[in-house]
């Protein structure tokens, strides 16, 4: 089976003071540490058992800067045989920009499956994977949690609300944007990533694809962001720890609970 | 000029909740742009439609056919984008689900209309309509506004933004399309649904629920919060990156593929406070979140804060229950 496999490098924000740049359209992002999207992870571990269990090849591919070849190495050293980048030739780009930009650089590639995260941690917008399988003519689903390969489709299993899982059948070739915990992504050690220097890591600039300037031009645009209102939020408890649990005991039987 | 579209979702032949949420907003976006208000349901029978749904829209396009008993991806994707080039709508709104994941993005390529995805808000500025979105998992709001619009655009919306208005006095004309033939045949085919929340415990009925997040950090930790819930009387539950890792079964996990809980109080313990958690627990009585992070989504929501360690809270919660 021959596969493809979208990733995105994004910054780490846990415990971070986000800073506003500024245009005030973005984050200042020196200083910040990057980690594969959550997402992707799991979709380069579920192409890797894919092509451990019924053969094949996977390639996976990534829209960014040379940083961000960082993700491809995690990809290559986690099983995958090639890589390709796609460079932003500084533009800013949006979802629908980035899925044609991948769409023309894997054009002509054989190809089964394409796999995506459900969404990127950053911007959370959910709109790559599905646009390219559309851009492509491939039949697709979001938020799959589940794959089982048939002759000619795959069996799948979309995670919708409320614990309920809808089992699918849908047609190859196909993209399937991946929900987190389909599999347990292997780990890889700064050694195995070393060792995948070896692989391909071919570099493709976006405005080397035939991409029109009506193609590059963005559909959306950030006005401006800002940091979350900070009235309305919780009442802070403070003290050192001991006083902390006293407050939130005597909260708790407040709210009627037996403690 | 000023005609919205709403895609109406079902299942398990009853309407769904967000897209009354939706419905509404899209009420007061249509009185304010002066337009008309058009829902389309797909179903094998529309039955189910409430009776007073169809004063909620001035127009009611009502699709049957047996592939819309469950949701077909190609009928569906097929039927609206043809109503879409037909209408013109000036705002096409669905909801940011697993469905309107689907669909959203695709109806974007195929009809050319620029998407916002995932929104909160929506604002106009004249005719012009722009959203409000998260980034960074709700450490950050953005305002989004379209390039050209000039054709019109579509937006996905996350469940719970909007509240359901009582009722819309629209006056609901029928237009039913009884045979939806030609529609292309289906790159899917819907097989069955499977309930995965069932379990040995059952968190929506527990007074208290000590809920540990991703900020437990490994699966040997967790049985000292297993300790901690004992001592409280309460049950533990989860956010998704636990039953994710295999830490514990997922009839533990609150939230949108989770469940909704309704605990007295709800203490939540290395939990970002993603809104796919937190509208898990909207029916909660009082939620106290501990976490490191004093910029952590989940203090927005949360009743009661606590900058903190969770082993160190925890522990020091045993200690003084101990006295
Ligand atoms: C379609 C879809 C459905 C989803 N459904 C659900 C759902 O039903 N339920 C759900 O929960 N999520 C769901 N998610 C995932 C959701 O978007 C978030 O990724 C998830 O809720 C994050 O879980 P978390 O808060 O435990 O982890 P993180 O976001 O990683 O947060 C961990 C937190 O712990 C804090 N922390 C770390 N260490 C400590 C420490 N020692 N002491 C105190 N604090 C600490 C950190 O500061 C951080 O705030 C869904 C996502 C999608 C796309």
């Amino acid at each position: 089976m021959d596969i493809i496999v979208c990733v995105k490098r994004v910054p780490f924000t846990q415990e971070v003071d986000l800073e506003i740049d500024k245009s005030g359209k973005s984050i200042v992002t020196d200083g910040l540490a990057y980690v594969i999207n959550d997402w992707d992870g799991y979709a380069v571990e579920e192409a890797i058992l894919l092509k451990e269990r019924i053969g094949g090849n996977v390639i996976a591919v990534t829209v960014g800067s040379e940083d961000d070849e960082e993700v491809l190495r995690r990809a290559l050293a986690m099983g995958a045989d090639r890589a390709i980048r796609i460079d932003t030739c500084g533009r800013s780009l949006d979802g629908l920009v980035v899925a044609k930009a991948v769409a023309a650089a894997i054009k002509g590639f054989p190809l089964d499956l394409v796999l995506t995260g459900v969404q990127a941690d950053d911007d959370n917008q959910a709109v790559v994977g599905i646009m390219l399988a559309e851009i492509m003519g491939l039949s697709h689903a979001a938020v799959v949690r589940g794959i089982e390969p048939e002759e000619g489709s795959l069996k799948v299993r979309v995670e919708l609300e409320g614990g309920i899982d809808e089992i699918r059948q849908v047609k190859l070739p196909a993209l399937l944007t991946i929900q987190s915990g389909i599999n347990e992504p292997r780990y890889v050690s700064v050694m195995g990533i070393r060792k995948a220097a070896k692989k391909e890591l071919k570099v493709i600039g976006i405005d080397e694809l035939g991409l029109s300037e009506a193609d590059l031009a963005l559909a959306t645009e950030i006005e401006e962001v800002y940091l979350p209102p900070e009235t309305g939020g919780a009442e802070m408890l403070s003290g050192d720890p001991s006083k902390l649990a006293r407050a939130v005991i005597e909260i708790m039987r407040r709210k009627g609970v037996a403690v | 000029m000023g005609d919205i579209l709403v895609f109406v979702e079902h299942r398990s032949v009853s309407l769904r909740e967000v897209s009354l949420q939706i419905i509404s907003k899209a009420d007061e976006l249509a009185t304010k742009l002066a337009g008309r208000l058009t829902a389309v349901v797909l179903a094998a029978k529309a039955d189910f439609l409430p009776s007073d749904f169809s004063s909620r829209a001035d127009r009611l396009i009502v699709v049957e056919d047996e592939r819309f008993s469950d949701f077909d991806f190609t009928a569906a994707a097929e039927v609206i984008s043809k109503i879409i080039k037909e209408q013109s709508p000036h705002l096409v709104m669905m909801g940011h689900t697993p469905w309107g994941m689907d669909l959203g993005p695709a109806l974007s390529v195929r009809t050319g209309l620029p998407l916002s995805t995932d929104c909160v808000d929506i604002t106009l500025d004249g005719t012009r309509v722009k959203t409000v979105r998260q980034l960074y998992g709700g450490k950050l709001f953005a305002r989004v506004s379209f390039r050209d619009d000039s054709k019109g655009c579509i937006i996905t919306v996350r469940p719970g933004s909007f509240p359901v208005a009582a009722s819309c006095g629209r006056k609901g004309e029928l237009v039913r399309i009884e045979n939806a033939a030609n529609l292309p045949a289906s790159s899917s085919r819907f097989i069955e649904y499977l309930d995965t929340g069932a379990g040995e415990i059952d968190i929506t009925q527990a007074e208290l629920l000590v809920s540990i997040g991703r900020g437990v950090g490994e699966k040997e930790r967790i049985e000292e919060i297993r300790e901690l819930a004992g001592l409280l009387g309460g049950v533990v539950s989860c956010s998704r990156p636990v039953v994710d890792r295999g830490w514990l079964p997922k009839y533990h996990q609150v939230g949108t593929s989770g469940k909704s809980v309704k605990p007295k109080v709800y203490l939540a313990l290395g939990i970002s406070g993603a809104f796919q958690h937190v509208a898990g627990i909207a029916g909660a009585g009082t939620v106290i979140a501990v976490n490191k992070d004093k910029k952590a989504p989940i203090f927005r929501v949360a009743d009661y804060g606590v900058v903190e360690d969770l082993f160190a809270f925890s522990d020091a919660l045993k200690e003084e229950l101990g006295k």
